[in-house]
């Protein structure tokens, strides 16, 4: 699997660390264990495409937003990820 | 037909005319009184013990491929009980205390053999840890024996012991552990479960799972809508897909995991060995092949193959604890989909939904837990409430923080 870095270009999946699920809304210090609960552990796990944090720690260190086909490991874009 | 000596010899002498295939290839029902979803070994063993403990026969597995062609078909075949926390190890326990019966119980040859698996260890960090942990094993009855460098080299004299980056110390040998045919306990469960009236139903996909009032009414199927009160998903690496069918969201991720095959050669690994300094863990097949594997790749994935990093890195970690094993190749390579879950156990527990059952969760370590996750799961789903020894595999752990983190890597599937 290749992912192409908007900074680097296009790279081997080695080069980039890999964190989780992207777009995970990190609730307010004192919101309900439920919201906790949430978004620590719950993910949607699709079959499908799918939005992903890398870090492209052997390059340029950029977190990256990467949507990709878990089926296919096809990769549709590779975006900064915004904090 | 019962299998024994008697009827191998009746065969024998009447040129093998009489076999009869080991299961009715079943058509679904209208109803059943308890369906499983999935026919992987959880799922049949699940089904089986139904019937044997729990006296329900009408029931069904639904398998949406053909039975054993998930990941009961494409692991390296381990069976052991060597985990540290109480609520994993009673557990695993029961599954090492079933696989010791299993072949009288099924009437079939799943070529369980207890060859020993050993943990390597490369520090005395490691082997203090290791210690720990083989003594957590004793005290519930599990046998460990820590053994140093000399016991070591006495199992295996060829491995690299003098590696300058990671000497091997030692390691924790559990006798009782070994292998087992993966194949051939899919077969036994189905042929067993078959013979006590459980229907195992090929080709039939779940697309739907019928909710009313909170509490489970049947199974939409891509044979048919089939009514019943108790579902119960054993469906490993697509547990969130079935799952979501019911609204359910869930501490899962699915990764892929390889293994690998080397070409047939004469016994050289005569157990189960596991690097400590780096994933890896290989055994040999009655074939001759070397069967091993090591991490999983390491990111969401539904592809059912993997990638060459891990394959690099895999081999790697194979040349550094036995360089003999540069000279041969490897014949085929794999890989399959594992339910990790966000703390490395299982679940095996009631659903927010009634009458809806989990069996998940089982990261890479699914196979040998086969006998005890089905007769846990069956007396989960029988009595509507878990046993003791499935009794800390809870779906709500995750909210009430009892978690069963073995490695302590927190919520990170692809690190456990």
């Amino acid at each position: 699997m290749r992912i192409p870095c908007p900074h680097c270009g296009e790279r081997g999946n080695d080069e980039f660390f890999y964190l989780g699920a992207a777009g995970l809304t990190r609730p307010a210090a004192d919101a309900q264990p439920e919201a906790w609960h949430d978004y620590v552990y719950l993910r949607d796990n699709p079959a499908g495409k799918h939005s992903e944090l890398w870090q492209h720690a052997h390059g340029c260190r950029r977190w990256l937003v990467v949507t990709r086909d878990t089926r296919t490991h096809a990769v549709f874009s590779a975006v900064d990820a915004t904090p | 037909m019962e299998y024994s000596f008697v009827s191998l010899l009746r065969e024998a002498l009447r040129g093998h005319t009489g076999w009869r295939p080991a299961w009715r290839d079943a058509a679904p029902k209208p109803a059943y009184d308890a369906v499983i979803v999935g026919g992987g070994g959880h799922g049949l063993a699940t089904a089986y013990y139904l019937a044997k403990e729990h006296g329900l026969t009408h029931i069904a597995v639904l398998e949406k491929s053909f039975i054993g062609s998930g990941n009961a078909g494409r692991n390296t075949t381990i069976i052991r009980s060597n985990y540290l926390l109480p609520g994993n190890e009673r557990f695993y326990e029961k599954s090492m205390q079933l696989w010791e019966g299993l072949e009288q119980d099924l009437n079939y040859n799943a070529m369980v053999s207890q060859r020993g698996v050993l943990n390597l260890y490369h520090s005395d960090s490691q082997r203090d840890q290791y210690a720990r942990r083989g003594n957590g094993m004793r005290l519930h009855g599990v046998d460990a024996e820590l053994l140093d460098q000399a016991g070591v080299r006495k199992l295996y004299p060829w491995l690299d012991f003098a590696n300058a980056r990671f000497p091997i110390k030692g390691g924790l040998l559990q006798r009782r552990g070994g292998t087992a045919r993966h194949d051939a306990v899919v077969w036994g469960y189905a042929r067993a479960a078959d013979r006590l009236g459980v229907d195992i139903i090929q080709n039939c996909e779940v697309t739907g799972i019928r909710i009313e009032g909170g509490a489970v009414q049947g199974v939409e199927t891509t044979r048919g809508y089939i009514a019943t009160n108790k579902a119960g998903l054993a469906v490993a690496g697509n547990t969130s897909r079935v799952a979501a069918l019911a609204g359910l969201r869930l501490p899962i991720e699915s990764h892929v995991l390889q293994a690998f095959v080397s070409e047939g050669i004469k016994p050289m690994v005569d157990g189960v060995i596991t690097y400590g300094a780096g994933h890896f863990y290989i055994s040999q097949s009655d074939k001759g092949g070397l069967v091993f594997g090591g991490d999983i790749d390491g990111y969401n994935s539904y592809a059912q193959r993997g990638s060459m990093p891990v394959v690099e890195d895999v081999l790697e970690s194979g040349m550094a604890l036995m360089p003999r094993l540069g000279r041969l190749r490897v014949l085929r390579q794999w890989g399959g989909i594992m339910d990790m879950s966000m703390d490395g156990s299982p679940i095996i527990d009631r659903t927010p939904v009634d009458g809806l059952y989990l069996n998940a969760g089982w990261c890479y370590g699914g196979f040998k837990a086969t006998p005890a996750s089905g007769w846990c799961f069956a007396h989960t789903i029988a009595r509507d409430a878990p046993h003791f020894i499935n009794s800390e595999l809870r779906l709500d752990r995750f909210a009430t923080g009892a978690l069963l983190d073995e490695r302590g890597a927190g919520a990170t599937p692809n690190l456990h």
